[in-house]
């Protein structure tokens, strides 16, 4: 029948799509970082990956910065999230302010707080007017790590709390406005009402925006490559060494197998760590 | 709108500190927002020998001769030509596939319809810019590397998540009743929703095509994987990030930065719809 067909061929170029390019290269990856040239399965490349200096450096990098920022995202966006909830007036235009950043790609974000950061940049100008300082300092030289990793951590977190506070906007506007009433009524306070109703409630957006964040955190990539250059190595960007500057895909399969596996696995535990039982949805 | 009765009720009544930590906050957080994007600004509008020396003023005296520079440089134009290219085709394709997708959502209930939403969804929990490795090596057996076409269809992956659950939320927002009017009145299905719907979504299409339009005009990982030649300004940019000069790199940062902000302006009203019910 007519009717009964059409769903399915409305449907049919993007399914066609999604498995040509999302499901069949990721089994293509786990060929190339597993079997050689010649048909041989092997663990060749992923012995390479793993005895690499850079490996442990960039695994542990990447695991540091995203435990380092998404925390602190979360918590910040729902700070802001209440802030604007609160807002009787302007709320429109706070919104578009602090949503400015998710036009802001991850490069473009490095290349900004590289103005702040570099030598002769614009925090070092500030202290030195000061008085704090005489001299600039080199906060993203080889030798200071820490200061490459603060700062990679700053725009990460300017650039993409935006996502976070529009998803749990978007979730506060979901739990009805009666709970809050009855909140009221017995006399709840504030925080009560924000730990006992809102955290809650907005579990399931929680949940997304924690599982977005992170799986971004993992792919953080131009950001530190702005900021840092070589000096910090993350996971992402050995990935682009071995494909793009060693021509070795084969080992750049094996690093991108190891993104896979830790994205998939912190999936999981944040779903299952933040479910929310079936009869308990708005 | 359900905060409504919540505005009330967090700042009336409160005390004056309370107002003020509140007002506070709220300024501080946005001047976070916006003074580095300003500071960017300042070092794409000084002169080249400004940016680079020190200490820097607050406030620029405005020159566009770093602007200029930059645009010059042997393989900017070309490399701005190359994102627009991109970006176009990535617009184009994720609508024309994923449109139709959202409507059938919308409309039907079929065999399937959940596996798909899940496939979708799955997507997100992906790290998507790893999709370039393999393709990498599957575009040089089909002739595809280094080609607008190819970059422009991994770009599409990563937008046509969006744009399924989008035009599906779009399509589920207009009552099935009008389509059904029409239909009694002679048309068909297809006259129908060109004549009907249409007209009521395309504003949201516009958004969604837009916010694709961003997300290809930003990726920069695929980008320098997959072009050598055909390098978008992201990768372009990311190649000079070693060795370009300072005012080079500020002033690329701004011309990347500067579209993308003008782009989500515009689709500032449906960023919440979008992400509602990107939710479920």
């Amino acid at each position: 029948m007519y009717s009964r067909k059409l769903p399915y061929l409305l449907l049919l170029p993007s399914a066609l799509f999604l498995c040509v390019f999302f499901l069949y290269p990721f089994v293509l990856v786990a060929w190339q970082a597993f079997v050689t040239d010649t048909g041989e399965l092997t663990s060749e490349y992923f012995m390479e990956m793993a005895t690499h200096w850079k490996f442990n450096t960039a695994l542990i990098n990447t695991l540091l910065l995203a435990l380092a920022v998404v925390p602190f995202q979360i918590v910040l966006a729902l700070y802001m999230a209440t802030l604007v909830n609160g807002m009787k007036r302007g709320r429109d235009l706070i919104l578009y302010i602090w949503t400015i950043p998710l036009g802001i790609s991850d490069l473009a974000a490095g290349i900004i707080w590289l103005a702040i950061f570099e030598q002769t940049g614009f925090l070092n100008s500030f202290m030195q007017s000061l008085g704090f300082i005489e001299e600039p300092i080199g906060f993203l030289g080889y030798q200071n790590k820490g200061t490459i990793f603060v700062a990679i951590m700053l725009a990460e977190i300017w650039r993409a709390t935006a996502i976070v506070l529009v998803i749990l906007v978007a979730g506060m506007g979901l739990i009805p406005k009666e709970y809050y009433e009855a909140a009221e009524v017995f006399g709840a306070s504030r925080w009560k009402q924000f730990t006992r109703i809102t955290l809650p409630m907005l579990k399931p957006s929680l949940q997304t925006a924690m599982i977005l964040r992170v799986i971004l955190a993992f792919e953080v990539f131009a950001v530190v490559v702005a900021l840092g250059g070589t000096n910090l190595p993350v996971l992402m960007g050995e990935i682009y060494t071995w494909q793009y500057d060693l021509r070795d895909s084969s080992v750049a399969a094996a690093y991108a197998l190891v993104v896979l596996a830790i994205s998939i696995g912190f999936t999981l535990l944040i779903m299952w760590g933040l479910r929310t039982p079936k009869g308990a949805r708005v | 709108m359900s905060h409504k009765t919540q505005v009330n009720g967090t700042v009336n009544g409160q005390s004056t500190w309370h107002r003020y930590l509140f007002t506070g906050s709220v300024i501080m957080l946005c001047l976070w927002v916006l003074v580095p994007i300003y500071l960017l600004l300042v070092n794409t509008f000084s002169a080249p020998e400004a940016v680079s020396a020190f200490p820097k003023k607050a406030f620029p005296d405005i020159n566009t001769e770093s602007v200029e520079f930059f645009i010059k440089y042997s393989g900017v134009a070309q490399a701005l030509w190359s994102s627009i290219k991109v970006a176009t085709v990535t617009m184009i394709l994720s609508i024309s596939l994923g449109a139709p997708a959202g409507y059938a959502l919308s409309r039907f209930d079929f065999t399937g319809k959940e596996t798909f939403r899940v496939l979708v969804l799955m997507t997100r929990a992906f790290p998507l810019p790893l999709l370039a490795l393999p393709l990498a090596v599957m575009y040089i057996k089909v002739g595809l590397d280094d080609s607008v076409l190819g970059l422009a269809l991994v770009h599409t992956m990563l937008a046509l998540p969006f744009a399924v659950l989008i035009t599906y939320s779009l399509f589920s927002g207009i009552p099935i009743e009008l389509e059904e009017a029409a239909w009694t009145l002679g048309c068909n299905r297809l006259q129908a929703f060109v004549k009907v719907i249409f007209p009521l979504v395309l504003p949201g299409i516009a958004a969604s095509a837009i916010f694709a339009f961003v997300i290809s005009w930003n990726e920069v990982f695929a980008a320098a994987v997959l072009t050598i030649e055909h390098r978008t300004l992201p990768a372009f940019l990311l190649q000079g990030l070693g060795n370009a000069p300072l005012h080079l790199k500020f002033a690329g940062g701004a011309v990347l930065v500067l579209p993308a902000l003008l782009f989500i302006f515009l689709v500032r009203k449906y960023l919440f719809s979008m992400w509602g019910i990107a939710n479920r």
